[in-house]
């Protein structure tokens, strides 16, 4: 018996990662922009998507995956909007995988052009996994604190785009809109801000003509590429 | 507390690696994991100790190098190593900078009996 150390250098999620290459390369063909939501429970996640579909149904085909620990809840939801939905139900894992998502491929309609991916409700581990996403958004609801940005440094810094959730509660906290936006903005320089509420409709226009122009952008780089 | 789920990608590494290098044992796992990696240490060395049940790794020991966060600035090229995630440079105050390590999650170096 001899001992041997061997160097190996590798990803540990690197098959995840590889997997979401792979579901980044096949929908961008196809033309579909990919975008994951992460935020803690409660943000707003569903609420926000309801209105995101509202916006760009029938107009531009969308579709929408659903990570739960238990229920068809949040699929149902969307579904009642008239847009196809698929609940990932983790029975307890903390955040959506790769392959999970892979699995639905064949499934999403060819005329599909927006694929969002709302993740399980958790602000730590879904930051960890790529999704095959073009566009990762982090959400930060007023009622959560604006103390978050820095507490949770990971998933602010591996976003694209932040979206403040319940702006419409802002007058009545103790939320500082500005100080959490440049906290999150001290982690990320790139991000993207949108201030929105569901309730009242504020920033959604905005919100959905940031995933068109997105898009359009994608299909450009493509072509160049 | 994805630490478990990490440590069974890990072990589907691990079992490869020993199966191709037709190991009978593997002693030790080393894994470099940045400070802005999303996991905790001591939860995956907890994660690690059960999962290593009844596997090729039932008796080895894991060893978790933690690695500092470091930014090169495009601007001043200034090298900075950071505590807190504030990305800014302290020489020249420019949010251009390049992240070198820290985000990292790898599995380093794997120590077999063949």
């Amino acid at each position: 018996m001899s001992k041997k150390e061997l160097i190996v250098r590798e990803e540990i999620l690197g098959s995840n990662k590889k997997v979401a290459a792979e579901i980044r390369e096949k929908l961008e063909a196809a033309g579909v922009l990919v975008v994951n939501l992460l935020s803690s429970p409660g943000s707003g996640k569903t609420t926000l998507l309801e209105r995101i579909v509202e916006t760009l149904h029938p107009t531009h085909p969308l579709a929408v995956i659903e990570g739960d620990i238990e229920t068809e809840r949040d699929a149902d939801r969307i579904r009642r909007k008239g847009v196809p939905a698929w609940q990932i139900t983790t029975g307890g894992a903390c955040h959506l995988e790769a392959k999970m998502v892979g699995k639905l491929l064949p499934e999403i309609p060819a005329e599909t052009k927006f694929l969002f991916i709302e993740n399980v409700g958790n602000l730590v581990c879904p930051a960890g996994y790529d999704l095959g996403e073009n566009i990762r958004c982090v959400l930060l609801s007023a009622p959560e604190g604006d103390d978050k940005p820095k507490k949770y440094p990971k998933a602010f810094a591996s976003a694209d785009c932040l979206i403040f959730t319940k702006s419409d509660l802002i007058p009545y906290l103790p939320f500082d809109l500005e100080k959490a936006g440049n906290e999150a903005l001290d982690l990320n320089p790139r991000l993207r801000i949108f201030v929105t509420s569901a309730l009242k409709g504020r920033g959604i226009a905005e919100l959905a003509r940031y995933f068109i122009e997105s898009r359009v952008n994608m299909i450009q780089h493509q072509r160049h590429a | 507390m994805h630490e478990l789920s990490i440590v069974a990608s890990l072990f589907e590494i691990l079992e490869a690696k020993a199966r191709e290098n037709q190991a009978t044992k593997i002693v030790g796992v080393r894994l470099r994991v940045g400070k802005l990696a999303g996991v905790v240490p001591e939860f995956l060395q907890t994660a690690f100790d059960s999962y290593k049940q009844d596997t090729i790794a039932a008796e080895a020991r894991l060893e978790i190098e933690e690695v500092p966060l470091k930014m090169r600035c495009r601007k001043c090229a200034a090298e900075i190593e950071k505590e807190d995630f504030v990305l800014v440079c302290p020489s020249c105050g420019s949010t251009d900078l390049e992240l070198l390590e820290g985000m990292e999650l790898l599995l380093d170096k794997i120590d077999l009996e063949v």
